[in-house]
């Protein structure tokens, strides 16, 4: 085993004598994040091997999918990945265009850019706050569902629901900002960017929360590649891929003209275009702090985004197109498209016959599923209490693992 | 038609290994036969100009339509097809492989196809490969753990097959 093992087992004092133990964490725990059960072969506090246990919330998803048409398979998506449900419908939805070979017009477009990324503002904020509960951090949980709620308002006002939207869906969304939207939205993101920097005192430069997080769970760049970790978890490794700048054309047009940059760690340095805190000295490249601050710097970056596609909105004439019908028929042949969600690389895949409007066979590849199956690499000779802050630091949602 | 010297390539390399492609898709494709399958990856992720580091995804889909009158109408013959999309984070770009497989081994209903496993590949396979395994009904031959991942381990049938009976109970609970 590794130098981990060596620093951990120190803890330990010499004369106590411990015995292999299995220790059953979940599928009822909080810092599990859902229904996830890990069996943990425990020796004294250290732990030697993580089995994780998945399946609690399957629901067949994707045979559900083999009996319906692709819209109505929309609302199925809010449900994978339930705290972005925008960014699985757009997944969905690009997905279908990309079979049909459609294009959303302009202002579409805008629209579409606006919702994810405020839905991926939203994501974080929650998996930040939870990541904090997880550690023992009460307070910053509030700061960050107050700022949640705030977006959840602005999505009611746009489609109706709060969690699971259905609104992006294929050939455009389902109806229009309603007027004000856009004022209000410029009111809620100057309102929010100072607490941005409020998190930042509150997390990323607390000392104990560096401790706890800093030199812990360090993944490797070639081995986060090698189990197909993708999102915040690839990035906070130091691997510089963000589909929405090097994915497939059909998505990566939807970002045209915007201008962001990757939130990396490249030469030894995050993006300079805002004020953030420096790495603090104890941290390793691909530990739990820079997974993290990926996420913190992507809140930035999103609300930057935001702003971008509002000015874009507003002054981009035309409509946002209409839906295509709820029983159109599609034509024969495959497509998959990955799209980058809070959570990393989403993959829809349709097959469809060519002679209905029900898909062969429908595929959602989850990014959660990947992040999680490298764990048992990280959780080899960690002290227990280390398990939840790892867990944490990959941000899972067990909806989109179970599908 | 980008891929085509990718193509010669393999051919030259592998010769009967590339039993087809399809340029034209949405999604390009190549098939690649099932004793191929890792020398191929092997060599998609290890050599220098291609650098196919990341596995994405493995599909199966299942071709076959239990509806006999519909059945007569299909243009295809029943076999299962294990979609693998591969991304390369140096060079940005896709590849789709493709394996066909017999819906089941030597034509006996219930003896699963078998197919190398990958996970030696890419260590991503492995819970990929499962729940194909889970939920299609596909052997992984040389997977190092394969047991079923999203169901419960006594579950029976393979549900993404288009011939899927759903249990009439589960330990007691009715299901239908």
């Amino acid at each position: 085993m590794d130098s981990q093992v060596d620093s951990a087992s120190q803890v330990i004092e010499l004369d106590v004598r411990t015995d292999e133990m299995l220790v059953n964490m979940g599928p009822q725990h909080p810092s599990t994040h859902g229904v996830l059960r890990l069996v943990l072969r425990t020796d004294g506090e250290v732990v030697s091997e993580v089995i994780p246990h998945i399946g609690y919330l399957h629901r067949c998803a994707e045979k559900i999918g083999e009996n319906l048409t692709p819209r109505q398979w929309i609302p199925y998506t809010d449900r994978m990945d339930y705290l972005a449900g925008m960014n699985m419908n757009l997944g969905w939805a690009l997905t279908v265009e990309k079979l049909l070979g459609l294009q959303v017009t302009e202002k579409c477009r805008h629209l579409r850019v606006i919702i994810v990324e405020l839905n991926r503002i939203a994501s974080h904020l929650l998996g930040l706050g939870a990541y904090g509960l997880d550690l023992g951090a009460f307070t910053p949980f509030f700061y960050c569902f107050r700022e949640r709620e705030k977006i959840l308002d602005l999505f009611e006002a746009a489609c109706g629901a709060r969690l699971t939207y259905s609104y992006l869906t294929v050939g455009g969304a389902t109806h229009d900002l309603p007027p004000g939207w856009v004022k209000r939205c410029e009111q809620f993101l100057r309102e929010f960017q100072p607490v941005v920097d409020e998190l930042h005192t509150l997390l990323t430069t607390n000392a104990i929360f560096i401790h706890r997080t800093a030199n812990i769970g360090v993944l490797p760049a070639e081995m986060a590649i090698d189990y197909g970790c993708t999102g915040p978890v690839l990035r906070g490794s130091g691997v510089d891929h963000d589909l929405r700048r090097d994915g497939e054309e059909f998505y990566t047009q939807m970002y045209d003209g915007y201008a962001f940059e990757v939130a990396v760690m490249r030469d030894g340095q995050y993006p300079r275009d805002h004020k953030y805190p420096p790495v603090p000295s104890q941290a390793v490249l691909g530990d739990c702090w820079h997974r993290f601050f990926v996420r913190m710097i992507e809140i930035q970056q999103s609300i930057d985004l935001v702003w971008q596609a509002l000015d874009k909105y507003s002054t981009t004439r035309g409509s946002i197109g209409s839906p295509i019908k709820l029983n159109q028929k599609l034509p024969k042949g495959e497509a998959y498209l990955e799209t980058e969600c809070p959570r990393g690389q989403m993959g829809f895949m349709i097959v469809s016959d060519g002679n209905s409007a029900i898909p062969r066979r429908v595929r959602a590849r989850s990014s959660s599923f990947c992040n999680l199956s490298v764990v048992k690499e990280l959780c080899q000779g960690v002290l227990i209490a280390d398990v939840p802050a790892i867990i944490g630091s990959l941000d899972i949602v067990m909806g989109e693992i179970d599908r | 038609m980008a891929n085509h010297p990718l193509i010669e390539q393999l051919q030259q390399k592998f010769g009967q290994g590339i039993t087809g492609w399809n340029l034209e898709a949405i999604d390009p494709w190549i098939e690649v036969a099932p004793d191929a399958l890792v020398p191929v990856c092997r060599y998609l992720k290890e050599e220098p100009s291609l650098q196919f580091n990341m596995l994405n995804c493995i599909t199966a889909v299942d071709y076959f339509e239990p509806d006999p009158k519909k059945a007569k109408k299909v243009d295809f013959e029943p076999h299962l097809e294990l979609v693998y999309h591969l991304w390369s984070i140096p060079n940005k770009r896709s590849l789709v492989l493709k394996v066909m497989l017999p819906r089941w081994k030597d034509d006996q209903v219930g003896q699963l196809p078998e197919v190398p496993s990958v996970s030696c590949v890419w260590r991503t396979a492995e819970w990929h490969e499962r729940e194909v395994y889970d939920l299609s009904g596909v052997m992984f031959t040389g997977h190092p753990d394969l047991r079923r991942i999203l169901l419960p381990e006594d579950w029976e049938g393979h549900p993404l097959r288009k011939d899927y009976q759903f249990p009439l109970e589960y330990h007691g609970i009715r299901c239908q």
